[in-house]
């Protein structure tokens, strides 16, 4: 009976210590990752890094027009994908009835799992072959990246709404749109954020679809249909680059990534916040 | 159609003629055939799976929103079928409220936003009136001194008991003329229940009240009519006092004195 106890608190003991240092191992990349990040890059960060535009060789320059251009195509990308992606998702939540919901969930599993690169080199063809290397195009890569994303945790999120919420709004006589629109969707709406800056998280930190529709930029915007600036890319153009400077910008860069997609969560989690959760 | 036949139609608010109802494959109604009267409370009885629910979803289009259910029959409301070609069945809900087993208020809504959601959604824009309507409706269900100081507080916040009376004002503000109960005190405390009961038989002054239950008491207690169903066909239907004193079917009298359900 007791050896039975001890042996059943051994087993509990080693099955703590088997899962604490599991999280103890995942962690260590991480963490050495951020520290390596942390320490390279805080080098990198003085006032030129925020406001002036990349350097040529041995100069003083920073990566602004990096933020500037990708905070622009980040933009433009949300503004193509987030609608799309919001949409599909209220589609296969609430029409999961109709026979194209089962097509569209399965496609738009295949496309979450597609290589950006194959994505990247879509929007080449379709659009920065005939207009050329641009913002746009880079842009519309990135949003049919982020669409599956956001189309599956929208659907998520609004699936967790219960059906008793849609139906005491459907009793009420409130027309079905509607209901989706004021009701459901203010249910799943932390979902769908946290959905969305997943997106941004994900195509933020993408260099390899900007890098075949948008090409390289080492100055300022100029126009929606021309190339732009984006950190990126520039971590891994600068990175790989023999200067000395530009290796310093290519660690800075990463920082700021990271502190950006960082703050864009922390910002959006505050506004989204619910009066009553 | 001589006067007097037409004058005894008129006071009936619902007439369900061949009612049948499925879920898939499985058939939930059987031809239900029943009148039921204007401003009156009706219960509706049987064991658990018999169709009441289902029964009173038919009336306000509800069971239709369940992928898979489907209904064949008439449902006469206020002498016009429901399931009339050109009819819109959001047009139905709005003039027959439903309130259902376990309060559901809208739980991201304030307390007067629950209560006025339906206005607003239904386009009713002067905020005076949608504050009129939201004090009226909640002083019909007693909640008004319990919540007039905290109506931006969340519908949730609420206890079980105040949240059904809230859905009920809910249901209210968007002026029905029937009210639909779906077991709505199964979910509530003994106190509680004995509130809402109390509540039904002064809203059946201007409403007309189908409930559904499966405490025998409460039908007893409460409704003018009982119907009693099982297996998804309608065995007896009668005033409640006849019913439950003097049933004509013997297996209505099985149910009634705890024989099986």
């Amino acid at each position: 009976m007791m050896d039975n106890y001890r042996i059943r608190k051994i087993k509990d003991r080693l099955m703590r210590i088997l899962l604490w240092s599991s999280l103890i191992i995942a962690m260590i990349p991480l963490f050495s990752i951020l520290l390596d990040v942390f320490i390279n890059g805080a080098r990198a960060i003085n006032i030129d890094f925020f406001l002036l535009p990349t350097p040529t060789v041995g100069e003083k320059g920073g990566i602004a027009n990096a933020i500037q251009g990708t905070l622009i195509t980040l933009g433009l990308a949300s503004i193509i994908g987030v609608p799309i992606g919001i949409m599909s998702g209220i589609f296969l939540s609430e029409y999961h009835d109709s026979k194209l919901s089962q097509p569209v969930r399965f496609i738009n599993d295949v496309l979450s799992g597609f290589p950006s690169i194959v994505v990247g080199i879509f929007g080449y063809v379709l659009i920065a072959s005939v207009i050329g290397f641009s913002v746009i195009a880079a842009a519309f890569s990135l949003a049919i990246i982020m669409i599956p994303i956001v189309t599956r945790t929208t659907e998520e999120s609004l699936r967790m709404v219960p059906v008793a919420i849609r139906e005491a709004a459907l009793a009420l006589g409130i027309r079905r749109w509607k209901t989706i629109i004021f009701i459901v969707l203010k249910g799943g709406r932390k979902g769908i954020v946290t959905g969305v800056l997943l997106a941004l998280a994900r195509i933020a930190g993408e260099s390899a679809p900007v890098l075949v529709t948008m090409g390289y930029w080492r100055w300022w915007f100029s126009g929606l249909n021309r190339p732009a600036s984006n950190l990126a890319l520039n971590i891994y153009l600068f990175a790989i680059s023999p200067f000395e400077n530009w290796r310093t910008l290519a660690w800075g860069s990463a920082l700021f990534l990271i502190l950006m997609i960082l703050g864009i969560s922390i910002l959006i989690r505050v506004l989204t916040r619910g009066k009553y959760e | 159609m001589n006067r007097q036949k037409l004058e005894a139609e008129l006071s009936y608010k619902f007439e369900i003629e061949n009612l049948n109802a499925w879920f898939g494959s499985k058939q939930v109604l059987k031809n239900i055939n029943m009148k039921i009267k204007e401003k009156a409370i009706t219960a509706i009885i049987g064991p658990s799976g018999c169709g009441k629910t289902t029964l009173i979803r038919c009336l306000n289009r509800m069971h239709e929103t369940v992928p898979d259910a489907k209904v064949t029959g008439r449902v006469l409301f206020n002498g016009v079928d429901v399931y009339g070609r050109d009819i819109d069945p959001v047009q139905i809900r709005r003039k027959i409220g439903m309130i259902f087993q376990k309060p559901n208020p809208f739980p991201m809504m304030s307390i007067y936003d629950n209560v006025a959601i339906g206005l607003k959604l239904n386009g009713v824009k002067d905020k005076r009136k949608v504050d009129s309507i939201v004090e009226k409706s909640l002083r019909m269900v007693g909640l008004w001194d319990e919540v007039k100081d905290e109506l931006n507080k969340s519908g949730a916040s609420l206890s079980g008991g105040q949240q059904q009376r809230l859905c009920i004002a809910r249901a209210l503000a968007v002026e029905p003329e029937v009210l639909l109960m779906d077991e709505p005190t199964s979910a509530l405390d003994p106190i509680s229940s004995a509130k809402i009961e109390l509540l039904i038989r002064e809203l059946a002054e201007d409403y007309t009240i189908i409930i559904v239950t499966h405490n025998m008491q409460q039908a007893a207690r409460v409704s003018d009519y009982t119907a009693f169903l099982y297996l998804g066909e309608l065995i007896e239907y009668g005033p409640t006092r006849q019913i439950f004193e003097n049933p004509k079917n013997e297996l209505t009298e099985k149910y009634l004195t705890g024989g099986f359900g």
